[in-house]
């Protein structure tokens, strides 16, 4: 069919793939990369499930076509550790407990990312307005938002 | 989703020549979230898709104290929500980009896609509307200008003819004196899509309010002004209370709202009102300080 050329920066590895048109860069990260880390929850840009970091910018990958992102800097979830020790924020929604069944978890962690990149000390209120595009069923968000908070203050301090 | 082919061509021209040879089966790319969104749900199933991402100048946001504010059509609503001169000139545009979905969205998502999709619920198109937004209009035969006012012709509609694309949007320059904003009744305080959205500016004179527009989001089938309402505010100094009560009826009686799942016509009505007397009181503040 009419696959397009498409090459892909995914967590530093360069991959250079022939691509249809109508694949989403969250098919193509799960299906064809095999980077199955990012999860599709609603696939409408509701859940924030999807959410990966593209030139430094959080985006929901199931709205976007892997064409659209050739040539592009793409970090997902795998890509967060560096020699095998957790990012901060990882190890925040551990030593917090802010999961549960784990699916909205590396969407909440890469919006979280991105955001504080942007805003390393924002107030509980201005975090919780951040991340109002990532919904989660089972926790309530309390301890999503204690284990951001922590992993905020422990990369202010790093 | 539909297969289809893909173009990524690199002028407007070039754009414009694909969508006119491929009128009604082609749609223009630019952040997807609308597209993709009716992609998925197969009420769009294009045969050609024309990206816009490749296109130079079509990206940023320029601004001259003489000739006043450019946005291109592809500059992103998080660019519009955080750009400086926009929070403090064009309040309301910041405020109205800083409502769309999530920021995950607002990266994505382009103001010339918001009023593309030409929605009555936009929440960048009362702004536009308050602002005295000119909308640059580009094809393979020139380049043409509309007022914000003539853009939209119905739910989804706009006077845009086959070929032509949104190239950027014009603001004249406002003087430090003037003052706008824009609120969005929701239940989420994210996410939520507009009940009812209404945005006012403002220009003070003397300490007389001049050039009140005050523009109306999702009660109408396509953002309105509010005319008989701004008539009334420049009409009478100072603006008490009782005048701003006037122009709310004034707004609520102007628009035409619809009963849905969501909310009723009679609160929409009433919201409006509330909104208008809330806008305007703002934009004055804003205007003095
Ligand atoms: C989860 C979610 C939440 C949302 N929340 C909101 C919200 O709160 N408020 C709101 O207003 N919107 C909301 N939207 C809708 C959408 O994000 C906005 O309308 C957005 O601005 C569309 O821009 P885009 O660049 O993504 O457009 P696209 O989807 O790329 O395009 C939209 C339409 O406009 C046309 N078009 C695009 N660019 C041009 C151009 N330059 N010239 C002519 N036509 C053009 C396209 O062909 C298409 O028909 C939401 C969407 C999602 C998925
Ligand atoms: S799967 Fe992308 S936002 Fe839900
Ligand atoms: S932990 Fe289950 S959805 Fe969030």
């Amino acid at each position: 069919m009419n696959k397009h050329p498409v090459s892909l920066t995914v967590n530093g590895d360069q991959y250079d793939l022939l691509i249809e048109p109508r694949k989403t860069l969250l098919a193509t990260l799960r299906d064809t990369i095999g980077l199955t880390g990012s999860k599709e929850g609603c696939s409408t840009g509701d859940c924030g499930a999807c959410t990966v970091i593209i030139d430094g910018k959080a985006i929901t990958s199931c709205l976007m076509l892997a064409v659209s992102a050739n040539g592009k800097e793409i970090t997902t979830i795998e890509g967060l550790s560096s020699n095998g020790h957790l990012h901060p924020l990882q190890q925040g929604f551990i030593e917090k407990g802010g999961y549960q069944c784990g699916f909205c978890t590396p969407g909440f962690i890469m919006a979280s990312k991105a955001y504080l990149d942007e805003i390393p000390n924002p107030t509980e209120a201005e975090l919780r307005h951040a991340l109002g595009g990532n919904i989660c069923r089972c926790t309530g968000y309390t301890k999503i938002i204690e284990a951001v908070m922590s992993a905020a203050e422990a990369m202010r301090n790093a | 989703m539909r297969n289809f082919e893909f173009f990524e061509p690199t002028t407007v021209e070039e754009a414009s020549s694909l969508l006119a040879q491929y009128n009604g089966k082609a749609r223009l790319l630019a952040g997807g979230t609308d597209l993709i969104i009716g992609m998925k749900a197969r009420t769009e199933m294009p045969e050609y898709v024309i990206s816009l991402e490749n296109i130079p100048g079509l990206d940023g946001i320029t601004y001259d104290e003489g000739s006043g504010l450019r946005v291109g059509a592809m500059t992103k609503m998080r660019a519009l929500e955080t750009d400086a001169i926009i929070r403090d000139r064009y309040t309301a545009l910041a405020e109205g980009a800083a409502e769309v979905g999530s920021i995950q969205i607002r990266h994505l998502a382009t103001l010339g896609g918001n009023i593309g999709h030409a929605s009555p619920a936009a929440d960048a198109a009362a702004a536009l509307l308050v602002l005295d937004a000119q909308v640059q209009i580009g094809s393979a035969d020139g380049q043409r200008t509309v007022p914000i006012d003539a853009l939209f012709t119905g739910p989804g509609t706009t006077v845009l003819e086959p070929g032509e694309i949104i190239t950027a949007f014009e603001f004249p320059p406002r003087p430090a004196n003037s003052g706008s904003q824009y609120l969005k009744q929701k239940i989420r305080e994210v996410m939520d899509l507009a009940f009812v959205g209404v945005a006012s500016a403002v220009t003070l004179n003397d300490g007389a309010v001049e050039n009140t527009r005050i523009g109306l989001a999702a009660v109408a089938p396509t953002p309105i002004r509010a005319t008989e309402a701004e008539g009334i505010i420049n009409r009478y100094h100072p603006v008490t209370k009782e005048i701003l009560e006037q122009a709310a009826e004034a707004a609520s009686a102007q628009s035409r709202p619809i009963s849905d799942l969501r909310c009723s016509a009679e609160y929409r009505r009433q919201i409006v009102g509330v909104l208008t007397r809330r806008t305007v009181q703002t934009a004055i503040n804003r205007a003095q300080s």
